[in-house]
């Protein structure tokens, strides 16, 4: 089997996969990271969303070969040692989460949007696509707010 | 479920069960002005909750607190966190009344424990009205031992100590931990005497916002589910299923290409399909794909929507005469099978060696899971462990175990630890539904007010095998009279049927009765059961009552309610709402109201169907009255819940079925509401507490939104739908049945 090496949060891991193995099953089967969350498997839930290279992306449908010598960040790496990240704190302040399951894609779904526009509009807020079962969306929209005043 | 680092102690059981009473609020409603007073039915008089209250109340004395060296306050809570927020809310009481900082208390979920008989289902909204007191009791008697334990080291009257922060301090100065009173206060010789918790206007923490506890470790991605639990050795797998409903595997025709293609470690087959056990997640699922397999057909291949509708249509049961004379109103609403499409498939690891087994899921009802997988396996009950795990979303299905038991047996099959996820395809297909149901009235108009009122429900048989049957019988001697006989008498079903729904009106004479069709597909309960279809079916009736009246609907709620309460709820989103505000063309206001588990809830939504094919709530107020709040964040967070549900069931989310089986695989093409269809206008309003006794919180805000959703629809097009949801074309590729869809990897 090839190996493929990345960074993964800062640190540089190698792990062993057929080429067209998606990065998530990669990430949680063989690397151990479990962060990223299954939902659907066909980039349709946007559960496992994650960075490459800074960018979203639906690691359920990229292929592992796709990460080799680029940086994956997973929900995992996104805090700075222990400080968390302003869209976390911003998530931590609205209460978001209810089960909890999809809001790891869904923050950072949110990094990705507030790294696009500083400000994001209505519009950019309702094109968000990750499903969130328990209806946590009203809170999700004020964390975004209130994230891109504190980042602004 | 690692090893603790510091000693515990137990600490604060009461030598007694909390005397758990039974409340029969407002039994004989309120005099109504202008209608014909209804007698109480039988939800009022007894409701689900009661039920489950009742029964978890013998084994509550086996409930204990620890607190440790460490000083930290430790509660396994026999319930499972499905994000409904209970682990919050019954630290915060633990948290109120040792003195202790909420940071300071840890509630995790219980395993199986079987000693707990009928006290381990979270289910009916019950948990917080089931443990608000005997938590309280708990804790406040592991306080007195605190100070009963720091007097005798210091030879002080308690009388001259007090608590705070986790420690207990005298008016000397001299202070000590609660960590460090641990020990001494666990001595069973020290003598507390009869211990009450605080007075609630005492409470600090009880009704105030509080967030989640369990908030950092899920923003962070350290929560795990329980795919994400580190179980040595744990293979992924999955399982091809059959191409309908129920379908039981026969045979398979290639095993040896299965277990020769990349990653698979070991193939099997159970009753419900061949399992793949392989390196990862997408190598099984590439290998089931490659199954050659054959089913028998299961009991409905030949069934569709529009089938399963006319079997409800034909049997269900007829309406009594109309009295002479009297104008009688008649409507149908029907509602296909629905998917419970929680985010987290239905998943579970085991790991089943010959002498016993362990077994990790979100289980909703561990202990009959216990008790099944065991006899499954041949192994004594004692010997298999069931972890119950935070999970993803229940929603109701979780009560049932069917994949735990299935990856038991896979895991004693091939001999290793496995685990066992459903693809998203194959959890919206065979995962248990919310079953089809017609909801038939007549109202009988007699001088201008309603005379009677009859609901005739025909459903698809939603399916109690899980425990809840039990806690009925035991609990039937508890019943009032005329609750015990209407539940007696009546199947299961109609036993739930009743103790869960009931209507808020006084309409004179009401007769509500289910009838239940067992055809065989896969059912479980849906969060509110019989509720969200029921009455929200019946606030649509009220409203088209109001209009063959002529009045308007408000005021017709606000004349024939039965409870203040629920007056009350409705004039708080009629005035905050701004109802009869002028709207757009094509958009229009409609309002709900609804009572469940003693919780009084409204609704007003605004629907904007201008592009009819797309309604959207561009604003919804809802108010809700659940007697007393533990924590509003959280009471305010199932309202959110129960809105997207009434919003995805009401407007574009339901199940295909054709040939036995449900078209939809995905979220693409079962619609349950994204961010674009939730309105961004919100307001929810907390009725401030009077008094009354709890209320449930977890399933109640679904029907008075999905009525209102309803009415404004019928007042912005002049259609009224009587099919639900209101849109629901297949705008989509079905999955071929039985295939598991490739990852949709860019082009190129
Ligand atoms: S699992 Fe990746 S988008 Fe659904
Ligand atoms: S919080 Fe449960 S799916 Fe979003």
């Amino acid at each position: 089997m090839p190996v493929y090496g990345f960074t993964l949060n800062g640190t540089d891991v190698t792990v062993d996969a057929p080429e067209d193995l998606p990065l998530l099953w990669a990430l949680r089967d063989k690397l151990g990271v479990t962060g990223p969350k299954y939902g659907c498997g066909i980039d349709v839930c946007k559960a496992c969303t994650s960075l490459l290279d800074g960018e979203a992306v639906r690691p359920c449908s990229v292929k592992v070969s796709t990460a080799e010598g680029r940086e994956v960040t997973t929900i995992e790496g996104l805090a700075d040692g222990d400080t968390l990240h302003p869209v976390q704190e911003a998530w931590l302040e609205q209460d978001v989460p209810q089960c909890g399951y999809c809001q790891p894609g869904q923050i950072m779904a949110a990094v990705d949007l507030l790294k696009r526009t500083s400000s994001p509009t209505d519009e950019d807020i309702r094109a968000i696509e990750n499903v969130c079962r328990c209806g946590t969306y009203f809170r999700i929209r004020q964390a975004i707010e209130s994230a891109a005043q504190k980042m602004g | 479920m690692g090893r603790r680092r510091f000693l515990t102690y137990l600490l604060g059981v009461p030598a007694l069960a909390v005397a758990t009473h039974i409340t029969y609020d407002s039994l004989a409603g309120e005099p109504a002005a202008a209608a014909l007073p209804s007698p109480p039915s039988v939800e009022e008089m007894f409701d689900i909750g009661e039920a489950l209250v009742v029964a978890s109340a013998p084994t509550m004395p086996l409930v204990t607190l620890e607190i440790g060296e460490d000083g930290v306050a430790r509660m396994e809570l026999p319930r499972i966190e499905m994000g409904q927020g209970i682990t919050t809310s019954v630290a915060m009481l633990i948290a109120e009344e040792l003195d202790l900082p909420l940071e300071r208390v840890v509630v995790t979920c219980a395993d199986a424990r079987p000693e707990l008989l009928l006290n381990q289902m979270t289910a009916g909204s019950s948990t917080l009205r089931a443990f608000y007191d005997p938590v309280r009791v708990l804790a406040a008697t592991a306080r007195a031992r605190m100070l009963a334990a720091a007097a005798a080291q210091w030879g002080l009257p308690v009388s001259v100590l007090t608590t705070s922060g986790g420690t207990v301090t005298a008016d000397d100065g001299r202070s000590a931990g609660f960590g460090a009173l641990s020990a001494a206060a666990a001595d069973p010789g020290l003598d507390v005497g009869e211990v009450v918790p605080k007075p609630e206007a005492d409470h600090r923490l009880i009704g105030t916002p509080v967030p989640r506890v369990d908030g950092r470790d899920i923003v962070t991605g350290a929560k795990k589910f329980t795919m994400d639990l580190d179980v040595p050795g744990a293979l992924p797998t999955m399982v091809r299923r059959a191409p309908t409903w129920n379908g039981e595997f026969v045979s398979l025709a290639n095993r040896a290409d299965i277990e020769a293609m990349p990653g698979v470690v070991a193939v099997t087959t159970i009753s419900s399909g061949v399992a793949v056990a392989a390196e990862t997640f997408e190598q099984a699922r590439a290998a089931v794909c490659e199954v050659d397999a054959s089913f028998t057909p299961g009991p409905v291949p030949h069934e569709d929507n529009e089938s399963i509708m006319e079997k409800l249509r034909a049997t269900s049961l007829p309406f009594l005469a109309p009295p002479i004379g009297a104008v009688t109103v008649e409507s149908t609403y029907e509602w296909p099978a629905a998917a419970h499409a929680f985010l987290e498939t239905e998943c579970a690891v085991a790991d089943v060696r010959p002498d016993g087994a362990e077994i990790w899921s979100g289980f909703q009802a561990p202990i009959v899971a216990q008790q099944k997988i065991a006899v499954e396996l041949g192994l004594p009950q004692e010997s298999v462990t069931a972890h119950v795990v935070p999970c993803g979303g229940g929603f109701g299905r979780r009560v049932f175990f069917d994949t735990a038991l299935e990856a038991a047996l896979i895991s004693q099959q091939v001999g290793h630890p496995i685990k066992l996820m459903w693809h998203r395809a194959d959890d919206m297909r065979h995962g248990r539904c919310r079953p089809a149901s017609v909801q038939r009235f007549r109202a009988t108009i007699v001088a201008g007010e309603v005379a009677t009122l009859e609901q005739r429900v025909t459903g698809v048989s939603t399916d109690f095998r899980h425990g809840l049957g039990e806690i009925f019988s035991a609990t039937a001697t508890s019943l009032p009279e005329g609750a015990q006989q209407a539940l007696v008498n009546d199947a299961f079903g109609q036993a739930v049927f009743l103790t869960f729904v009931s209507s808020p009106y006084h309409f004179g004479v009401y007769d509500k009765k289910l009838l239940e069709l067992p055809l065989g597909i896969p059912t479980s309960s849906y969060r509110s059961v019989p509720n969200q279809p029921a009455r929200g079916s019946e606030e649509m009736f009220v409203d088209e009552v109001a209009e063959r009246l002529g009045v308007d609907p408000v005021e017709f709620r606000h004349s024939t309610l039965r409870s203040e309460r629920t007056r009350a709820v409705l004039d708080a989103v009629v005035e905050a709402g701004d109802w009869g505000r002028r709207m757009p063309e094509g958009c229009a206001q409609g309002i709900g109201v609804h009572v469940e588990s003693r919780s009084h809830t409204a609704a007003l939504i605004e629907l904007d169907c201008r592009d009819p094919r797309n309604p959207q709530v561009t604003r919804a107020v809802m108010a809700v009255d659940v007697g007393r709040v533990i924590n509003p964040l959280g009471l305010e967070a199932q309202m959110q819940g129960g809105l997207a549900e009434a919003i995805s069931l009401t407007l574009k989310a339901g199940l295909h079925v054709v040939d036995g089986l449900p078209l939809e695989g995905s979220y693409s093409q079962y619609h349950f509401a994204r961010q674009k269809d939730f309105p961004d206008d919100l307001e929810i309003i907390i009725m401030p507490p009077a008094g009354d006794p709890m209320g449930g919180a977890g399933e109640v805000g679904m029907a008075a939104p999905t009525g209102a959703i309803a009415n404004a629809y019928t007042r912005a097009t002049g259609i009224r739908p009587h099919t639900f949801p209101i849109n629901h074309p297949v705008d989509f590729d079905p999955v071929p049945p039985g295939l598991l869809p490739p990852p949709a990897f860019p082009e190129g």
